[in-house]
């Protein structure tokens, strides 16, 4: 196992009856390291998370989690030094945020709990409404003091499960921002999430599931692995002849239209190809307007994944 | 190993919870009440003049019905218990935690005795104060020197503990609050049986009868904690599944076209 893993998965799979909810799924999370895991609904994201949580025992496989590993009859250490945010808040609705905090403070046998809570409060900017039973609060509060309640224990991987969904703009902004902070704390983050976007912005890596791992990698290696890479060209006027043109470029390997005055031009390496396609088409005569890499989202990674493998497949 | 400050933990938070919570106080309220009504105007009816035959039947169904305060009320409470968390969904959450099953089950029963036997008491207590206050000289004596009495204050935790036992048992395995409590409500009869049968003399009551089954209690009671969290089982109560172990042969690995399953590292 690795002194810098965090989390270390070997094989896992999970069964419930007859269906199987995670397929020998393999995977490693540096410590520190923001992890996306991405997968449409029943994919087996919240089955892999309760499975590093100690909250489900997998049906075959082994992990480890902060570097204890699963199932050594240590879960409750485990435990010490991990917390889980749910999709649902998960708070008593007839005490207060404090009490909350409180209750937690004790479980995990925190000293000076009356600190811990202050802090974990003003982390996320809940000091204001430490009195107000949680039941009075809207859905975003209540997900910020969810994640105060995960901070408690100043935990080495946090799973965040969901943590925007059903949330407005604002709210969901608000979370992904104390998420972005979890970073900074060095606390390793194990996300899952349907926002793509969201793990774009957020995450050091992602993991795309579907039952079982369809891809991992840094978004850019998987747009790198799923897509070729292409400049896109936008000119005043059609080109006479962009055959000529683009033909004769030997980093661009092939090209098509985009439009009545875009080119769409395949390449290796856009960086080194864009000066001389650029030079081509001064020298055509062409009054360039733009020309860029086109860039795929991690959503056109996503889809091509996920329908090749229930579209395609 | 139980860590007495988790479940010191869960103990002030329950009895928090139980505070602010409507249904727990009316059900806490008007069960005692409802108990307490029909014993207390059966003897206050009879006269200094009556049979000591039907003296001795009001005195055996007075003393009875407040046996039913520390089996219903805590069954009503503990059915909730865990049940309650998981349709609140604050069970996981709260699983997350290092909290053990028995420091949970223990925490959360002692936090519904309390309350219940002090309602126990408190209901047998104003029983008794307005038979002696109110209640004809020799209908109060009958009652004073009945064998049940003794024995009652005897039975009142006894039979309290059972009911959470039951109740907590039963709220781990259903999925719904109110199936819970009219299952917990039936759960905790058996023992109300035996000691029908002794209060209303069909078995002849003794002390050695009454010590055997407050002792049987007894035991009960307190192996009962690690038989509930035998049922408490995290897997079920999150999933709604339970645990399955041996790898099946649907685990086998699935057809990947364009990327093949990979094992990340970083």
């Amino acid at each position: 196992m690795s002194a810098q893993a965090a989390i270390e998965v070997s094989h896992l799979t999970k069964v419930f009856g007859t269906r199987t909810a995670v397929r020998d799924v393999s995977f490693t999370v540096a410590r520190g390291e923001v992890f996306g895991f991405l997968g449409p609904n029943g994919a087996g994201k919240t089955t892999t998370v309760r499975i590093l949580g100690t909250l489900i025992a997998p049906t075959s496989g082994s992990a480890s989690v902060a570097g204890i590993a699963l199932g050594s009859g240590a879960d409750e250490e485990i435990r010490k030094h991990i917390s889980i945010t749910t999709e649902a808040p998960g708070l008593y609705n007839r005490l207060t945020v404090a009490e909350n905090l409180e209750f937690f403070a004790r479980l995990y046998g925190l000293p000076g709990q009356n600190a811990r809570v202050y802090d974990a409060l003003s982390a996320v900017g809940l000091t204001n409404r430490a009195d107000d039973l949680c039941g009075s609060l809207s859905k975003g509060l209540k997900q910020r003091a969810s994640l105060a309640r995960s901070l408690l224990n100043e935990p080495q991987v946090m799973f965040l499960d969901e943590p925007t969904s059903g949330l407005d703009p604002a709210a969901a902004h608000e979370v992904l921002g104390l998420v972005s902070g979890l970073r900074e704390r060095g606390v390793t983050v194990f996300l899952t999430t349907h926002r793509l976007d969201e793990a774009e912005r957020l995450c050091d890596r992602v993991a795309i599931m579907n039952t079982s791992l369809r891809t991992i990698g840094t978004p850019d290696e998987l747009r790198r692995t799923l897509f070729t890479r292409s400049i896109a060209v936008a000119t005043a006027a059609p080109l006479d002849h962009p055959d000529k043109v683009f033909d004769g470029l030997t980093a661009v390997q092939g090209w098509q239209a985009d439009g009545p005055a875009g080119y769409l031009l395949t390449v290796t390496d856009p960086a080194a190809a864009a000066p001389g396609v650029t030079r081509a088409l001064v020298a055509a005569g062409a009054d360039v307007l733009s020309i860029g890499e086109t860039r795929h989202s991690l959503e056109d990674v996503y889809l091509e994944l996920i329908e090749d493998r229930e579209g395609r497949s | 190993m139980i860590t007495m400050t988790r479940t010191g933990a869960v103990i002030r938070k329950e009895l928090a919870e139980f505070r602010r919570n409507r249904l727990i106080v009316v059900t806490a309220t008007i069960l005692p009440i409802v108990f307490l009504i029909s014993p207390t105007a059966s003897i206050l009816a009879i006269h200094a003049t009556t049979s000591s035959a039907l003296l001795s039947k009001r005195v055996d169904y007075s003393l009875f019905l407040p046996l039913l305060v520390p089996l219903f009320v805590p069954a009503t409470m503990s059915a909730y218990s865990v049940v309650g968390e998981k349709e609140q969904g604050t069970l996981e959450p709260l699983l997350t935690t290092p909290i053990t099953r028995v420091e949970l089950l223990l925490g959360k029963a002692v936090a519904i005795f309390l309350p219940a036997i002090a309602v126990s008491y408190l209901t047998f207590g104003v029983f008794l104060a307005i038979v002696a206050l109110f209640a004809d000289a020799p209908v109060a004596t009958a009652m004073w020197h009945a064998p049940q009495l003794p024995a009652e204050v005897l039975f009142i935790p006894l039979l309290a503990a059972w009911a959470i036992w039951i109740g907590l048992a039963i709220s781990t395995k259903v999925t719904e609050t109110r199936v819970a409590q009219q299952l917990s409500v039936l759960g905790s009869l058996p023992p109300l049986a035996l000691i029908s049968l002794m209060s209303f003399q069909v078995i002849t009551p003794s002390i050695g009868l009454a010590a055997a089954l407050a002792g049987g209690l007894l035991v009960i009671d307190c192996v009962a904690c690690f038989g509930v969290a035998r049922l408490f089982d995290r897997e079920r109560l999150v999933t709604g599944a339970s645990p399955r172990r041996s790898t099946p042969a649907a685990a086998a690995p699935g057809t990947v076209r364009r990327l093949p399953p990979v094992s990340g590292t970083s």
